[in-house]
């Protein structure tokens, strides 16, 4: 897949302000087509606040964030156009309950794009099915497990078929033998050459599929590595110090 | 999905019975015994009232009078017509029998579960069939035109009960959206709106409607389209904030994950965060309803002869003085209020159900 502009993701000098509470400090990051970066970092770090800036989630006061080529601006029409490259799972699905999983999926297709809705149930059931769920396509949310649910969430982002896939840490709220199949689905993902960021504690995953980790701390990218730097020779005080907590 | 049951438990005698239900605790037993009195003080001398002691056959008060210590049915019977109609021309009366008759035939079509094409007897019913309507009821089309002053009784109550429920959802659903608008602009006249409406008593509205509209402005309009305007915008108000209820308390989630597959805001709307809300307000929405219908009553006060205003007209005609006469009056408009109002509510509490397991959470 190529992508218009030189980068998938171009983050420069980016500053965000809750009120007077500096969340994001001076954050510069390229993203290359294809590639892969896992954001980790303390909790309030300032991760999912840094991924929901680049589909406008967040609003941000200083700094330039170019998605595909699309800077996004004020201007009318720019969230919408960098919204429709960008897909997103979040922590807790937020899948519709009121939705059947193949509806939840079929709903943007349908009124976004303007998709058929024959067309739109063929799509969905193509990435219901890419999740291995296909048989849960007439449950409710409700009727699902977590587990289900998140691969439906990833299915239902999928079939905008965005050029980047935003992850706040998808598993965290998920039961232990549940992450398996939901990090799985991500494995696979990316092995088709999506471009991906993803914010998760799965140092596993992280080491296996990252091209290159990010680690924040109080707003700031304190180190920017390949896998193996990262676990093997981190150079700031600060990683090694999170690192030690989390790979006890 | 079957649900395991406990064991059956062998039927207990009716001692038992009355001790575990209703003697267990002393409290309890005190409740049971007040519950008792109260039955045989109110409950007893009402039905010995209105069915023993009452008057059933007989045209004139006269058959009332021989039985003055029940009530005077024949009163309600010789002016039941009244009481559909009001003084809507006899000869055209068969336009009210259409409108009332598709309006009932409607509602059980969609009210009654497993009934086919519900979207389309809906989309007839909020489209065609207020435009028939009108004109059936009002006339034009070589039809007699009714002066609305003619209007009474059962058309009156519906007339308005049903613009004021027909208008005041989506007119309520506008308001709540406007209240949690970000634009300034739009968040304060919604404000604004709801707050004034919500500070003034229904009939001070619809006195200025009737009375003080036309002084100002200058115009005739017609009574009824003013209290029909007074009580839709009233009680647009009051649905706004219900409605604002069950907007909020859907998580922020679903309005980012909406927002994040590139749905706009009137699309995030419509298919994501109102079907939720409105099903979380069903049971205020529908006690709005009810209030809505019982607060049609005040319209007799300001000159209409709905339900009470004919039992009112009819209490003070001297052909019928009897003891008896305006009490049996309204206790049957009570009666037929307490059907409509009783119906609405079991049907809510029907849909609830029905919405529940539709998504088993
Ligand atoms: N909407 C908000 N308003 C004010 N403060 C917020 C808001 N969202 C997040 N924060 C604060 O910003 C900081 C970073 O939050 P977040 O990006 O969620 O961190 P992380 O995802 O790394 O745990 C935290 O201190 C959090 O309390
Ligand atoms: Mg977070």
């Amino acid at each position: 897949m190529s992508g218009n502009g030189a980068n998938a993701v171009e983050i420069q000098g980016l500053n965000k302000w809750f009120k007077s509470f500096h969340v994001l400090k001076d954050v510069n990051l390229s993203v290359a087509h294809s590639e892969r970066v896992v954001i980790c970092g303390p909790s309030g770090s300032g991760k999912s606040t840094l991924i929901r800036c680049i589909n406008a989630l967040e609003p941000h006061q200083e700094g330039k964030i170019i998605v595909e080529g699309v800077p996004l601006s004020e201007e009318v029409g720019q969230v919408e156009a960098v919204r429709a490259n960008v897909g997103m799972v979040f922590q807790q699905f937020n899948l519709f309950p009121h939705l059947t999983a193949l509806e939840n999926c079929t709903l943007a297709p349908m009124w976004v794009k303007k998709m058929p809705k024959k067309d739109a149930e063929k799509l969905a059931m193509q990435y219901l099915e890419r999740v291995h769920i296909p048989e849960q396509a007439n449950k409710y949310p409700g009727q699902l497990s977590g587990g289900q649910q998140q691969r439906v969430a990833i299915a239902r982002a999928l079939t905008m078929e965005p050029r980047i896939m935003l992850f706040d840490e998808p598993t965290s709220a998920l039961d232990p033998e549940m992450i398996k199949e939901v990090l799985e689905t991500m494995v696979e993902l990316a092995e088709t050459g999506m471009t991906m960021l993803v914010v998760t504690h799965e140092m596993g995953f992280a080491r296996t599929v990252a091209n290159r980790i990010v680690f924040m701390d109080f707003g700031e990218i304190v180190e920017v590595a390949t896998p193996d730097e990262f676990f093997t020779n981190p150079k700031s005080e600060r990683t090694k110090e999170f690192l030690s907590q989390i790979l006890r | 999905m079957s649900q395991r049951r406990p064991p059956r438990v062998v039927m207990p005698g009716p001692v038992e019975w009355l001790r575990e239900n209703l003697f267990s605790t002393p409290f309890n037993s005190v409740l049971t015994l007040v519950a008792l009195f109260l039955i045989y003080w109110i409950v007893v001398p009402f039905v010995q009232w209105a069915f023993v002691d009452a008057a059933w056959a007989g045209t004139t008060r006269d058959a009332c009078l021989e039985r003055e210590n029940g009530a005077c049915w024949p009163f309600i019977i010789q002016r039941v017509d009244q009481f559909i109609y009001g003084f809507y021309d006899v000869a055209e009366r068969w336009r009210v029998d259409i409108v009332l008759g598709a309006l009932a035939a409607g509602l059980l079509w969609l009210t009654l579960p497993r009934m086919p094409a519900k979207r389309g007897i809906g989309t007839l019913m909020l489209t065609l069939f207020p435009v028939v309507a009108f004109v059936l009821l009002v006339g034009g089309f070589g039809l007699e035109r009714i002066p609305t002053e003619r209007w009474g009784g059962l058309i009156i109550t519906l007339v308005v009960a049903v613009t004021g429920i027909a208008a005041s959802l989506p007119l309520g659903i506008l308001l709540a959206l406007g209240r949690r608008s970000e634009l300034p602009v739009v968040k304060g006249l919604s404000i604004a709106f709801i707050e004034f409406w919500r500070g003034v008593p229904l009939i001070t509205v619809l006195f200025m409607a009737v009375n003080m509209l036309p002084l100002f402005m200058g115009v005739s309009v017609n009574k009824l389209l003013a209290a029909l305007i007074a009580v839709a915008l009233f009680s647009s108000a009051y649905m706004a904030e219900v409605v604002r209820g069950g907007l909020q308390a859907i998580p922020k989630g679903q309005y980012e994950a909406a927002a994040a597959m590139g749905l706009g805001y009137w699309q995030s709307m419509i298919f994501i965060i109102l079907p939720q809300a409105l099903r979380l307000s069903l049971p205020n929405i529908v006690g709005n309803f009810i209030g809505l219908l019982k607060d049609t009553s005040l319209v007799s006060i300001i000159g209409f002869f709905d339900l009470l205003g004919i039992a009112q007209v009819g209490t003070s005609d001297a052909n019928w003085a009897t003891p008896n006469t305006a009490l049996t009056g309204y206790v049957f408009v009570g009666a037929v209020y307490w059907a409509m109002c009783f119906s609405m509510s079991r049907y809510a509490k029907h849909l609830e159900g029905v919405l529940a397991s539709g998504e088993k959470r």
